[in-house]
């Protein structure tokens, strides 16, 4: 078979696939419940009903999406510049980490002054955890998919180090968990009353930010021009290895903005179960977004919704919770599918 | 006699374009056939169908009377057909046996018959005159030697029908003789060979018979004993091909000089090159591909700089050689790949068409991109230079390779430069979009341009250049003025011969 | 400094060494495989899971232990099509895809195993395999209770790569996976099919990818949990490259890391080991991997297409 591309797709052939791909992963969820010996549609409602069925499933599932719109932005800058980033989870962790050393008393300011500081403080950290794979690739070629990956498990246990060690709360009663945030350090409430904090709104905030920075901006448009080609970049004068500098920094530090929320919006403290794979989470979101910054929103939303109903759903039928992370790993997998097939049509030879 | 090989109708479409169009041809064993046309006029597409990497639409291929299934290289090359394609299709970390040997055996034999393999190479290279150690690692070889393995790898699976798909492209003129006189030796043993090409000249002398192609159809064909170079021009193009007029030069000073450069990190390196671009005058570079041209490109379009000697613009040295430098200091650059490095293909034209110079003041302030006055820069570029397009939002892949061409050459042609690096400009493109480059270059001559034309095609390089060099392993040669060099004089230069005496 | 000689001169280290070596050997070499034919195999930390889920659950439903390896084989091949068809035939990125095997793979067999215990909240036991010291072999003073004194598994994973390396070298079937990994077109050119290799090449690397995850749940612990193979297949990608594409190079690279790992288990248990927080000994392995990398990156051992994806009839 030869793949030809397709001058001028049609809104049909934008539109078809990735509607297949959803349809697929909807037939195997199907499937799945099936299997679990569950009516398929029940679980669907019960799924639907967990996510938006309530204020508070809603404001559930917005939380939820908070760090990974965070992620997904971090995976979706890297990857334009074609710079795979699979350390966000990392990158989270360092956010959150210098969260709780800057903002369990050691500064003491008022929220205005201190928050922000805060947050810079945390991308800085989050940058600096991705440099150290950029550079890694761009002076000895050593591909970052890999160290990205591995510093992943260093620094979960750099984490777990600190817990039992140096950040470990003497009122803890010997669990490994940071002492909790001044009052000052932490996000507020959008709403009095209401579970969802202000790291939502910089959630959203970043994505319009990123998508200004891609659109309107000269560095914006040399990240995308070296992802999209490298070689012609060169050509044209774009100093390549500064740009992947710029995106690394870019990208940790939009992670690390999601360790910084979640300590700083909803948890409170630092834990070693901070993030269920939201690093990981973030890479489905980008691509189910197609990389684009705003579409990012969306797809954080959606896979923020499939997890918190199948949780909800899980403790009313018999079918395993992790019936969520299959069928996102799978969408993720039709999308790309489906998103080059909106470009290329399949011919025999 | 059943012809060796025989196609009947074969039609092959791509999307609405016809890119062979119901062609006809048959080969007799002992014969040299030679196919015969412009670049895109469906040279390539036949033999690919013929060698089963594509399908066709219709028609049929009989191998020594035998029907060949479509789609199969296997089949063609059971059948005897070995292909050398244009690009060379070795893998370069292996030895010459283990790719000549590569698929002669089924996949699941234990033993891979070395001894036996490399005593037969050395017969066959023997007998046709391809001196090659089977042992060497590809990469090691040169362009030459590479070609030979080539050959001895259709030979090796006793090929009844040879094709060459532009063989001598990448041949000095001796290193051409040597190749047909294998062929000869070829015919004598009674292979039928099938040469592509589109160099009068070597069609003359090595086909028997021509078959010509013009827009995907077979228009012609002839015997060469009853034809002339200007008859199969003229079928080739469909008319008279007018020479493009050149008005004298009008010289001035010297606007890029280099003065006993020498790089590093290319295959060959630059060695201590003097060169001047002199205004209004065409400079042209005639060689074989893969002698030092593409570390002098790099080096005059700012993506290299000189580990000893200097580049001097206007009589003063440069300074933190870069491609943004280059640009500033008025270069303009058309890159050998405009696919590759000229553009970036899922990037609109306007995007394109800004990609050297965004950061220009014309085009953004404090890092902010005004995109509305890149598109209008891009309209005018479209209207001025015929850029036939959807509009300056359309992807610039779904170009064809003479309008991508024509928005590059916009780009730095309308920055009014002073020197202009021409690598390989009309590589690829149809006639007329050949004319339109070629034009453009000489108005730019005119205009005071210094420039400099990088070209493989030695008619392409005598016919425009004022003064030519040649390039052979990173050794540039003394200039020769227009009409005081012939071919075969060229020909020694490109092959190495020259040098040690000028030296 | 004698505490680190003791474990140095301890058979038991030794032992270990080769214990943890044999679920690397396993999947390196099948990654190894995948790339030399020019695909980068970033599903095998998820194919690992996949085979140390399978392998235990066909084991513990009572299919017998061979059997059981058989069925973890046969899952890696399952995923591997899946990671083949879309990197190879529709050349989509081999990076994104890798990476979502891996989701997949993983969220399937934890997804399976509570299908099948829903209620368990310590995972089930299985009879692992024994340890079958090898006549002869095994009496060799240190070497031969390391090497000779294992699970059959471990003489299996020392079979695979002698035979790995062995047809890469020597057979025609190697010869053309290699060149497919250096220029498919070489092999497209000689009428072989450049799908048909690199498919058949990453489904069977991930059928061994598989069967080292199962090493973990039939040979080295006999049960199934989860995080159980925690980076071990990330790691198997450092040794590759540490190994410089080289089967036997690799596989010693394996034994390398494992004789670092298993001197870490047994440094915590010393005066030095008391003093260090016990992750900073857990972090060795991943920053020795990364160590690996940047020292061998300067090696142009890379096959000359890995991760490029070939389109028929384009140049």
């Amino acid at each position: 078979m030869r793949l030809e591309p397709i001058a001028a797709p049609t809104p049909a052939r934008r539109m078809l696939p990735p509607v297949l791909a959803l349809v697929a992963t909807a037939a195997l969820g199907a499937l799945l419940a099936l299997a679990a010996g569950a009516e398929p549609l029940a679980v669907l409602g019960l799924i639907v009903k967990g996510a938006v069925g309530s204020k508070f499933a809603l404001l559930e599932t917005l939380n939820r999406a908070t760090p990974l719109i965070f992620t997904g932005l971090a995976v979706a800058v890297a990857f334009r510049a074609r710079l795979w980033n699979i350390g966000a989870e990392a990158q989270l962790y360092a956010g959150a980490l210098v969260t709780v050393l800057l903002g369990t008393g050691a500064l003491p300011w008022p929220s205005a002054v201190l928050i922000p500081v805060i947050a810079l403080a945390a991308m800085v950290a989050g940058a600096l955890m991705l440099l150290g794979p950029a550079v890694l690739k761009l002076r000895f070629g050593v591909d970052e998919v890999v160290t990205t990956l591995l510093l992943n498990f260093v620094m979960l246990l750099v984490v777990s180090m600190l817990l039992e060690g140096a950040l470990k709360d003497p009122m803890g009663m010997g669990w490994p968990k940071s002492a909790a945030l001044a009052k000052e350090a932490r996000l507020p409430r959008i709403v009095t009353g209401l579970r969802l904090h202000w790291g939502f709104a910089l959630a959203i905030l970043a994505a319009v930010a990123v998508w200004i920075i891609d659109r309107k901006t000269v560095a914006g448009f040399e990240m995308r021009a070296v992802g999209a080609g490298e070689a012609a970049a060169r050509f044209a004068g774009i100093g390549v290895p500064g740009v992947v500098i710029r995106t690394a920094a870019l990208s940790g530090g939009l992670a690390a903005l999601a360790g910084f929320s979640e300590v700083a919006g909803l948890k409170g403290n630092l834990t070693l179960d901070l993030s269920p794979g939201y690093g990981y989470t973030g890479i489905v979101v980008a691509m189910l977004a197609a990389l684009n910054p705003l579409g990012v929103v969306l797809a954080a939303l959606f896979v923020a919704a499939i997890f918190v109903g199948a949780d909800s759903m899980s403790r009313a039928a018999e079918v395993p919770t992790y019936i969520a992370d299959m069928l996102l790993a799978f969408a993720l997998l039709a999308m790309v599918l489906a998103l080059m097939l909106t470009r290329y049509r399949v011919r025999r030879a | 006699m059943t012809p060796a090989l025989r196609l009947t109708g074969v039609t092959k479409r791509f999307g609405t374009l016809v890119a062979n169009d119901a062609i006809s041809l048959s080969v007799a064993a002992g014969e040299v056939v030679a196919l015969l046309g412009e670049n895109g006029a469906g040279k390539t597409t036949l033999m690919n169908i013929l060698f089963g990497h594509y399908t066709a639409d219709g028609g049929t291929i009989e191998v020594g009377g035998q029907a060949l299934p479509p789609g199969q290289p296997r089949a063609a090359l059971a059948a005897g057909v070995g292909m050398v394609h244009q690009h060379f299709t070795l893998a370069e970390n292996l030895s010459v046996l283990d790719n000549l040997m590569l698929g002669t055996r089924g996949l699941w034999r234990l033993r891979s018959g070395r001894a036996a393999a490399r005593a037969r190479i050395e017969a066959l290279a023997r007998d046709f005159g391809l001196a090659v150690d089977p042992m060497a690692r590809v990469a090691d070889l040169s362009v030459g030697e590479r070609q030979r393995v080539e050959i001895l790898k259709a030979l090796y699976r006793d090929a009844r029908v040879l094709i060459l798909d532009e063989p001598t492209a990448v041949l000095t003129p001796q290193e051409a003789e040597a190749l047909f006189s294998t062929l000869r030796k070829a015919v004598a043993k009674g292979l039928a060979v099938i040469f592509i090409s589109h160099k009068l000249h070597e069609v003359m002398a090595i086909a028997h018979r021509v078959v010509v192609l013009r827009h995907g159809r077979a228009v012609g064909e002839v015997a060469i004993g009853g034809t002339s170079p200007a008859q199969l021009a003229a079928m080739m193009v469909g008319a008279e091909v007018a020479a493009p007029a050149i008005a004298p030069a009008r010289e001035g000073g010297v606007a890029l000089r280099l003065a006993g450069v020498s790089t590093a990190g290319f295959r060959p390196d630059l060695r201590g090159v003097d060169l001047d671009l002199v205004a209004g005058r065409i400079t042209g570079l005639a060689g074989v591909s893969g002698n030092g041209q593409g570390a002098l490109a790099s080096l005059i379009g700012g993506l290299t700089s000189p580990v000893a000697g200097r580049i001097e613009i206007g009589g003063a040295p440069v300074q933190g050689w870069s491609p943004r430098r280059a640009v500033g200091q008025g270069i303009a650059r058309i890159p050998e790949d405009r696919h590759h490095t000229g553009t970036i293909g899922d990037f609109s034209l306007t995007e394109n068409a800004v990609l050297e110079t965004l950061r220009d003041p014309r085009f953004s302030r404090a890092g902010w991109i005004d995109w509305a006055a890149a598109r209008t820069h891009t309209s005018r570029l479209i209207a001025a230079y015929d850029i036939r397009c959807p509009g300056p939002d359309a992807r610039i892949r779904l170009l064809s390779g003479g309008n991508m061409q024509k928005l590059i050459l916009g780009r730095v042609l309308e920055e009014a430069p002073k020197v202009i690096l021409a690598n390989q400009p009309v590589r690829g493109l149809d006639i007329g979009a050949v004319t339109f480059v070629q034009e453009r270059l000489l108005e730019a001559r005119a205009r005071g341009a210094a420039v400099l034309l990088i070209s493989e095609d030695l008619e392409e390089v005598t016919a425009l250049s004022d003064v030519i060099h040649v390039m052979s392993e990173g050794r540039l040669s003394p200039g020769f003025a227009r009409g005081t060099i012939g071919t075969a004089d060229l020909g020694l230069w490109m092959a190495g011969q020259g040098f040690d005496h000028a030296a | 400094m004698s505490d680190l000689w003791g474990i140095l001169i301890s058979v038991s280290l030794w032992v270990a060494m080769v214990r943890i070596a044999s679920p690397l050997i396993f999947a390196t070499l099948g990654e190894l495989l995948c790339e030399r034919a020019g695909v980068l195999n970033l599903g095998i930390e998820g194919i690992m899971v996949a085979g140390a889920f399978s392998g235990w659950y066909a084991a513990y439903a009572g299919f017998g232990l061979w059997p059981a390896v058989a069925v973890a084989f046969a899952t890696g091949m399952a995923f591997g099509a899946l990671h083949s068809v879309l990197t190879v035939l529709f050349g989509l990125s081999q990076h994104v895809v890798g990476i979502g095997i891996t989701l997949f793979a993983t969220a399937s067999s934890y997804y399976a195993y509570r299908l099948a215990l829903p209620e368990v909240t310590s995972p089930p036991k299985i009879e692992a395999f024994a340890t079958w010291p090898v006549p002869g072999l095994s009496q060799i003073p240190v070497l031969g209770p390391a090497f000779f004194d294992q699970t059959p598994l471990t003489y299996l994973a020392y079979g695979v790569a002698i035979v790995l390396s062995l047809v890469l070298a020597r057979t025609p079937l190697g010869l053309a996976i290699r060149a497919v990994g250096e220029n498919p077109a070489s092999v497209e050119a000689q009428g072989l099919s450049v799908a048909g290799l690199r498919m058949g090449a990453v489904i069977a690397g991930s059928g061994l990818m598989a069967v080292g995850g199962s090493f973990l749940t039939l040979s080295a612990f006999n049960s199934f949990f989860f995080e159980m193979v925690n980076g071990r297949g990330w790691i198997c990608i450092a040794l590759v490259v540490f190994g410089a594409w080289k089967p036997g190079k690799a596989v010693a690279g394996a034994f390398l890391f494992a004789a670092f790992d298993a001197a870490q288990i047994r440094l915590q248990q010393t005066g030095l080991g008391a003093a260090v927080p016990y992750q900073v000994f857990l972090m060795l392995p991943y920053l020795l991997s990364i160590l690996a990398l940047i020292v061998m990156s300067r090696r142009a051992a890379v096959p000359a297409a890995l991760m490029v994806p070939f389109r028929k009839g384009e140049r």
